[in-house]
């Protein structure tokens, strides 16, 4: 290929302008290599993206498996106008995942939630189980926060704790939460579904409740009427 | 305010998280530049502008891409882009202000390798801005970057009077004093949360 | 074109000079971005380090190959287009070996195409000398430049998180230097060590000055 290109060089290279190539020779080599390149890049991606697909389908095994413990499978769906649709279909809308323990039933719900902390997004996912109408437990997917301050988040068992029963009640209406999740003041902890803070990383203990709270609003009130629907692993043959 | 509010991405983008200070894009410029203030003012105004003019282009042909399900061109495309715009710039300096043009001198084509200006066009990218928040994000990262360059000139020319001792000349002083800069800047983290 | 008109034989010196009388990174201070935002750890600094080699020697290699079929007007364009594709490639091989790496690093991996380095290698090596020979000049700088991150990453790490390579060192008691894995933090590391490398530097000067009597030394 680069022999061809070298031979129309030289026989196009009627150069009227001392050592100025002719223009026709510029693209020629412009576009050979632009097609070299855009061929080796294709070639790279399709061979790496079964792989990265694997890596990525792993990561949120590992997560979906961290927050709703009593998990084993797991089955992804995408809530969309008050429906839920089986994730993969070219739909669109929130992710929402459910847990199926060894006899197919459903033993808990997982979805995601952002929101903005110290030094960049907080993104979590958090378990939710239908049964006590409660979260329990987050896993922070991706954060930037402070190491020793603001990763405490991850890092300090007590602020684990507030997670293995937080309130999460439907109100009367179906419309919002009855309570809404809040983080508050280190030590003033008095509700369930209040979050206590980390002394010192207020602003990233902030951004949980803030993320929690923001996708528990929209989520669970659409949830609740769906859960027959998904009660059951279905077994796919 | 709304994490995603324009006012929240401008102040977030033009003081928490300086693009230069807190990000460490555009160093190059930032340590080679900022010697005095009327080079480093000219070269702040020119990386916004340009800036600007790449995070638009970048948006639409995000757009094209995703749409032709060719996303792995993206790096290629951006780059042509943005070394599309600085050819812009250069042409424009040099037929409405050539002085300027030739004080800035090789600094101007330079402003390609910007890593600010690929940096800025990514994170509008991976953070999947619309239309207005990327217009303010890239005004913002411009604003910061002047703003970091500006306040680095003014230190470096009254450092000038001052007797340092001679190992700290050149390089390491401006990366200390870029060090402070950083520092200080630290302070306006949390505006999140106003 | 571009005449070879150096000399073709590879020596120690073509390797050796990225690594200290040339470094990228501590001599002639290019490639600043990544070697401030990625050494917060010193596994980051390591890949950061490999993967801007790969980069380095691949694009290195190809535009000594092409560089007599490279018109002179787009040859700057065309290495950039050659070093964009390498760093897409090495994008998509992070992510398919480790995806928390890839998470770490961020978008510092594709803003490698925009690396001083790289093009300047590219243009003031690559394109005059053998393949061969520039292949082995962009191991030199790329091991050059990883020793350089990995004095910082080293140093950031050690003291900002107490561990290395995310092997604890101190223990539970060790009260980290939470600066140093912060944003100042990395612009004080490496101003220090331009200040150690900056003394060493006079001092030797100042000992040849010494010993050579009135001889003046060029710098």
């Amino acid at each position: 290929m680069i022999n061809k290109s070298d031979s129309k060089v030289h026989s196009l290279a009627t150069v009227p302008i001392p050592g100025q190539a002719p223009s026709i020779s510029m693209m020629v080599v412009l576009s050979s290599i632009a097609m070299v390149s855009g061929f080796l890049v294709v070639l790279i991606s399709q061979l790496t993206a079964p792989i990265i697909a694997e890596n990525q389908r792993r990561a949120i095994e590992r997560a979906l498996v961290q927050v709703i413990p009593a998990s084993v499978s797991h089955e992804e769906f995408l809530l969309q106008d008050g429906k839920l649709l089986p994730a993969g279909e070219s739909a669109t809308g929130e992710s929402v995942y459910a847990g199926y323990d060894a006899n197919g039933e459903l033993v808990g719900i997982a979805a995601r939630a952002a929101a903005q902390g110290y030094a960049d997004m907080i993104h979590l996912l958090y378990g939710y189980d239908p049964a006590c109408e409660c979260i329990r437990g987050i896993r922070v997917l991706k954060m930037a926060e402070t190491p020793g301050l603001g990763d405490k988040i991850i890092k300090d068992a007590n602020f684990q704790a507030n997670f293995d029963a937080l309130d999460a009640r439907v109100d009367m209406q179906q419309m919002a939460l009855a309570n809404p999740i809040i983080t508050v003041k280190h030590g003033s902890k008095q509700h369930p579904w209040e979050i206590d803070a980390i002394s010192g990383a207020t602003i990233s203990a902030k951004a949980v409740g803030k993320a929690l709270n923001q996708s528990a609003q929209m989520l669970l009130p659409q949830l609740q009427p769906l859960m027959q629907q998904i009660g059951r692993q279905e077994q796919q043959p | 305010m709304q994490s995603d509010s324009l006012t929240f991405i401008f102040l977030n983008t033009v003081l928490a998280n300086n693009f230069v200070l807190a990000m460490f894009l555009g160093l190059c410029p930032f340590l080679g530049v900022s010697g005095k203030l009327n080079t480093a003012v000219p070269m702040g105004i020119a990386t916004m502008f340009v800036m600007l003019v790449s995070s638009v282009c970048a948006f639409a042909i995000n757009k094209v891409l995703v749409a032709l399900d060719i996303e792995f061109l993206r790096l290629i495309a951006y780059i042509a882009i943005i070394a599309s715009a600085v050819q812009l710039v250069e042409m424009g300096l040099k037929k409405y202000s050539p002085s300027l043009f030739r004080s800035l001198g090789i600094f101007l084509p330079l402003i390609t390798t910007n890593c600010a200006i690929l940096g800025l066009a990514l994170f509008q990218t991976f953070k999947e801005y619309n239309f207005s928040q990327s217009l303010v994000y890239a005004i913002g990262a411009g604003t910061g970057f002047f703003l970091a360059i500006a306040l680095m000139a003014g230190l470096r020319e009254k450092l000038l009077l001052s007797s340092l001792p001679s190992v700290t000349q050149g390089a390491a002083l401006s990366l200390m004093l870029g060090g402070l800069l950083s520092l200080t800047f630290m302070g306006f983290a949390g505006l999140g949360s106003l | 074109m571009s005449q070879r008109k150096s000399d073709p034989r590879i020596t120690w010196d073509s390797f050796a000079e990225g690594l200290w009388k040339n470094n990228p990174v501590f001599v002639m201070l290019l490639g600043m971005c990544p070697v401030l935002a990625v050494t917060n750890s010193a596994m980051n600094a390591l890949a950061m380090g490999l993967a801007t080699t790969f980069v380095l020697v691949a694009s290195g290699y190809l535009v000594s190959l092409l560089s007599r079929f490279i018109p002179r007007q787009v040859r700057i364009a065309t290495y950039i287009v050659i070093i964009a594709t390498f760093v897409t490639i090495i994008d998509y091989v992070i992510q398919a070996i480790s995806l928390d790496l890839y998470n770490s690093l961020g978008a510092f991996i594709q803003l490698i195409v925009v690396n001083c380095i790289i093009l300047g290698r590219a243009e003031a090596y690559a394109s005059k000398h053998s393949p061969l020979k520039s292949v082995v000049n962009a191991l030199g700088m790329g091991a050059g430049f990883t020793f350089a991150l990995l004095c910082l990453g080293s140093v950031r790490e050690l003291l900002g998180a107490g561990a290395l390579f995310g092997f604890d060192l101190f223990g539970a008691q060790f009260q980290p230097w939470i600066v140093m894995v912060l944003p100042p933090g990395g612009f004080l590391v490496l101003g220090a060590w331009l200040l150690l490398f900056d003394w060493l530097k006079q001092r030797r000067e100042q000992k040849q000055l010494a010993i050579s009597g009135e001889q003046t030394n060029a710098v």
